[in-house]
């Protein structure tokens, strides 16, 4: 058995997915898709289902933030100052954590922390996933662009990248935001939905760069193959080529890239509202509430729930964007 | 110093607190020190230093180890604005008077410093002559005369050039209209403003009469220079000394070191008893871990002098040891919120008393750090200053909301109205103030939109400049003012006379009020204190009544005295430890 296209057969021995379904009962041998094996190889990751969960849960959490927070908490811009004490404006006994206030209240307005952590993932989550959403789709674009059809195209949009990628992101962000943030009165949309939106374009726009790059040396790649050339010489147009052959061959990098993109957007977001540039107060975000907390290092736990959420949520995504990479594009180097 | 230098210096977070960083003192009875021979057992425990002298000592020697969280705007005595500033600079400067370095009240008290005495005044308190004490000496030797006084005056009314100081002698001395600056126009004959008619003889000229001028005298910016020395903006890499102390190293952001200035001599000096052999004034140290050397005796003094960090405050209420360290004085400063009345419906002075009637004081009070950072405010006068007087026009706990809804009802907003709010958003304190307000006003119907500026921009580009206001519909914006020394002419003039609003850069955001102007004419033209203090009294009530402001606090600070440091006390002229007095064990 030389002949090198017998893959079914070949399969039926060697890989273990084949071997476990294989187990389950005297099922014909089906043909897999990518997406099918690649599911098969996460479900047997547990740190990446792990790591799923968590996002999940993260999800989840977000959405019904204001039911959790009805059940467990109190408003989270609700002031107890009845539970700090006046010498020291710190919570009394310490972090003030009772079956009221499951982590505690901030110091100086008494503000439930529970509350504030699970409406700062609202914001964490919706600007981390809008953002990742649109530097993926500009990153994709320019990178098939820039890829497939070469010479000048390339060359401006490369050089363009170059410079996405030699930006100091955090400085310009830290400016923009500032000067954009004075416009407010002559825009439509006002407040924490202006401020929202900005940081998304803001972080979106500035880190398509890296997915471009990526995409580009796919496509560079793609685009000699065989099947393409085949599809140009039965005489395909740009158009069909890209789409179908080409975008789809990208699916994987893609997915790995935008969900290992989404914790670094997270803690964009966090640096962001760290410096004072992010969601205005009373709003709570989870860098906000850490920049707040820094002056207070003696009461701890102020700091501590807004970092383990920012901590578990990159970790949570970084697992899992691992998880699928692995699943995906096994043979890619680690 | 006026609040704004003050809070610019520890970029906002730590200064944002009123309470921040802090001087460290005299180890009283602290068993742990170097043996007390020589100290006289001064007086100890919490609040020792605010009428006494703690750890009294004459002993000489040793280095007093200084340090800021950030570096204030310059060491040219022409070009700063910073109480810390104005405090420190006095041991290797010396203008004609000083304040006397006394514990309390006493430190309020004006000295002659390079002058025989104060000021003699004539023609009506429209002129000052100073005569200089014989003997006196730069460190090089060459001998300080009167037309470096004159020199120094002139110079720093540069503003162009010397962009920090205050410009109070350039706005009431008599100077002619075609001078410029000592560097545009220095052939223009000034005579008519300061004459000096021989080497020890300065005499001032006022446009009009001004029975305090000894506070001008005060200044910084009477710091003798001498021309020739001059280098402009760079001579604050090399200021010449005319005190018992001269800069070894100057490192812009870094550090300062000084050393003893072998040209000073004692005898033409009675009030500095120069004890340490060197200062070494660290800049830029973190906040937190400033307080923490402080405590553990690794730094003396926190130059800025304005409190400990919150983390501090925890520590020193939980040891009973540092406590008995701490000083918890009242500052001539006062926090509030201005209420601007452009915009409809603040131009109605019913609305305006609503937010009055409205706020939670208490809550307010712990925004700015609780009972240690500030006792609630009733005007914009902090007590301490003469004419201060306690208004009871206000609640001063919970809010009124009965009368807060009346008071809407009046001006035709019964269900309450939508306003804009500023504050400056590296200052934790003062953003925790607004979200308060946002709080407790809410609960009367007036919903307030906040929007944080850094404190950099605040009053040039957004709550200081009125066509930013009008075009954004600000309603509130928190504020705070610091005396630029302690009198009502001091605090006031710059925040409630409405005349002094310009373009952009107001500190005075609210107050435009007729009859509060014509008290300020008044106290201007009385030429006795008594009642020129109960003219201030009196505007400061005005403003109260045409609610143009909401007062938050009278500003506290926590400092912490160092260990080891001998002569240590909180001086009333500048609510900070007195820097002239100090020495080491």
């Amino acid at each position: 058995m030389t002949a090198p296209l017998d893959v079914s057969g070949q399969e039926q021995q060697a890989t273990p997915e084949a071997v476990l379904t294989g187990a389950g009962g005297a099922k014909a041998i089906q043909g897999r898709s990518l997406g099918q094996i690649a599911w098969m190889r996460l479900k047997r990751d547990k740190i990446a289902l792990g790591g799923a969960g968590v996002i999940i849960f993260l999800i989840v959490v977000a959405i019904f933030a204001p039911l959790i927070v009805g059940w467990f908490g109190h408003p989270p811009n609700e002031f107890h100052e009845e539970l700090i004490d006046t010498m020291t404006m710190t919570p009394k006994g310490g972090s003030g954590i009772s079956a009221e206030f499951l982590f505690g209240v901030e110091p100086l307005n008494g503000r439930d922390l529970f509350s504030r952590v699970v409406y700062g993932a609202r914001i964490s989550l919706l600007i981390a996933f809008f953002a990742t959403l649109i530097s993926v789709t500009i990153g994709t674009v320019m990178g098939v662009i820039a890829g497939y059809f070469g010479g000048w195209a390339d060359a401006i949009i490369s050089r363009l990248m170059d410079i996405f990628l030699a930006f100091p992101i955090l400085i310009f962000s830290l400016a923009l935001v500032g000067v954009l943030g004075q416009f407010e009165t002559q825009l439509a949309i006002k407040g924490d939905t202006l401020r929202i939106l900005l940081l998304i374009f803001v972080i979106g726009f500035f880190s398509w760069g890296y997915i471009a790059r990526i995409i580009r040396g796919q496509t560079l790649s793609l685009r000699e193959r065989e099947f393409v050339d085949a599809a140009r010489s039965l005489g395909a147009r740009a158009p069909y080529i890209l789409f179908k052959e080409i975008l789809p061959n990208l699916i994987a990098p893609i997915l790995i890239y935008a969900t290992l993109l989404i914790p670094t957007n997270v803690l964009f977001e966090a640096a962001l509202s760290f410096l004072g540039v992010g969601i205005q107060p009373p709003t709570a975000t989870w860098g906000g509430m850490l920049s707040a907390a820094v002056k207070y290092y003696t009461v701890p736990h102020f700091m501590f729930f807004p970092g383990m959420a920012i901590f578990i949520t990159v970790l949570a995504f970084n697992l899992f964007g691992d998880g699928l990479r692995d699943a995906l594009d096994p043979k890619s180097s680690r | 110093m006026n609040k704004k230098a003050l809070s610019v210096a520890a970029s906002g977070a730590a200064l944002a607190l009123a309470l921040s960083a802090c001087g460290g003192g005299g180890s009283e009875s602290a068993p742990s020190e170097s043996a007390p021979a020589s100290a006289a057992a001064g007086a100890t425990g919490f609040n020792a230093g605010l009428e006494n002298v703690t750890n009294p000592s004459d002993k000489k020697g040793g280095t007093l180890k200084m340090a800021v969280t950030e570096d204030w705007d310059s060491v040219d005595p022409g070009d700063t604005y910073y109480g810390m500033s104005w405090n420190l600079l006095r041991i290797y400067a010396r203008p004609l008077v000083t304040y006397n370095p006394a514990p309390g009240k006493k430190g309020l008290e004006l000295v002659p410093d390079l002058a025989e005495s104060l000021g003699v005044a004539s023609d009506g308190n429209k002129t000052w002559t100073y005569k200089l004490r014989p003997g006196l000496k730069y460190e090089d030797g060459t001998p300080i005369k009167a037309q470096d006084v004159k020199y120094a005056v002139l110079r720093q009314m540069d503003k162009t050039t010397f962009v920090n100081g205050p410009t109070y002698l350039g706005d009431w001395l008599d100077m002619p209209k075609d001078f410029v600056s000592v560097y545009k126009t220095p052939d223009v004959n000034t005579d008519q403003a300061i004459e000096t008619p021989d080497d020890q003889t300065v005499v001032f000229h006022l446009k009009r009469a001004y029975a305090g001028f000894d506070n001008f005298a005060a200044l910084p910016g009477t710091v003798p220079i001498p021309q020739a020395k001059d280098t402009g903006i760079k001579y604050r890499d090399h200021v010449l000394a005319s005190g018992p102390y001269k800069f070894e190293t100057v490192e812009q952001g870094k550090q300062y070191t000084l050393v003893r200035n072998d040209q000073w001599d004692p005898a033409t000096d009675p009030i500095r008893k120069a004890l340490p052999d060197r200062y070494e004034i660290s800049l830029g140290v973190e906040a937190n871990d400033l307080d923490n050397r402080i405590i553990s005796g690794d730094l003396h003094i926190d130059v800025a002098g304005s409190g400990v960090q919150p983390a501090a405050i925890g520590s020193i209420q939980a040891d009973p040891e540092l406590k008995a360290r701490a000083d918890n004085p009242i500052m001539a400063r006062t926090w509030y919120v201005s209420i601007l009345n452009d915009n409809p419906p603040l131009d109605n002075v019913e609305c305006r008393k609503a937010i009055l009637y409205g706020a939670d004081r208490v809550s307010l009070q712990n925004a700015y750090g609780g009972q240690l950072a500030g006792d609630v405010a009733t005007s914009l006068l902090p007590p301490g200053i003469g004419g201060w007087q306690k208004l009871d026009l206000y609640p001063t706990g919970a809010p009124d909301e009965a009368k807060a809804k009346e008071a809407l009802t009046a001006c035709g907003q019964p269900n309450g109205f939508e306003t804009t709010m500023t504050y400056r958003s590296d200052r934790p304190k003062e953003q925790a103030a607004a979200e308060s307000l946002q709080q407790s006003l809410g609960k009367i119907g007036i919903k307030l939109t906040l929007k944080g500026f850094p404190t950099s921009e605040y009053f040039t580009a957004y709550a200081g400049k009125p066509a930013y206001t009008k075009a954004n519909g600000i309603g509130l914006a928190t504020n705070g003012w610091g005396a630029d020394w302690n009198d009502g002419f001091g605090f006031l003039s710059q925040i409630i006379d409405s005349r002094v609003i310009r373009e952009a850069g107001n500190y005075n955001l609210s107050v435009k009020d007729p009859a509060v102007d014509g008290l300020v004419d008044q106290a201007f033209a009385e030429l006795d204190t008594a009642k020129r203090n109960a003219i201030w009294g009196e505007a400061d009530k005005k403003v109260m009544e045409g609610a143009y402001v909401l007062p938050a606090v009278y500003a506290k600070g926590l400092l912490l005295r160092g260990k080891g440091v001998t002569n240590q006390f909180i001086t009333g002229a500048f609510d900070m430890y007195d820097y002239l007095a100090l020495g080491v064990e």
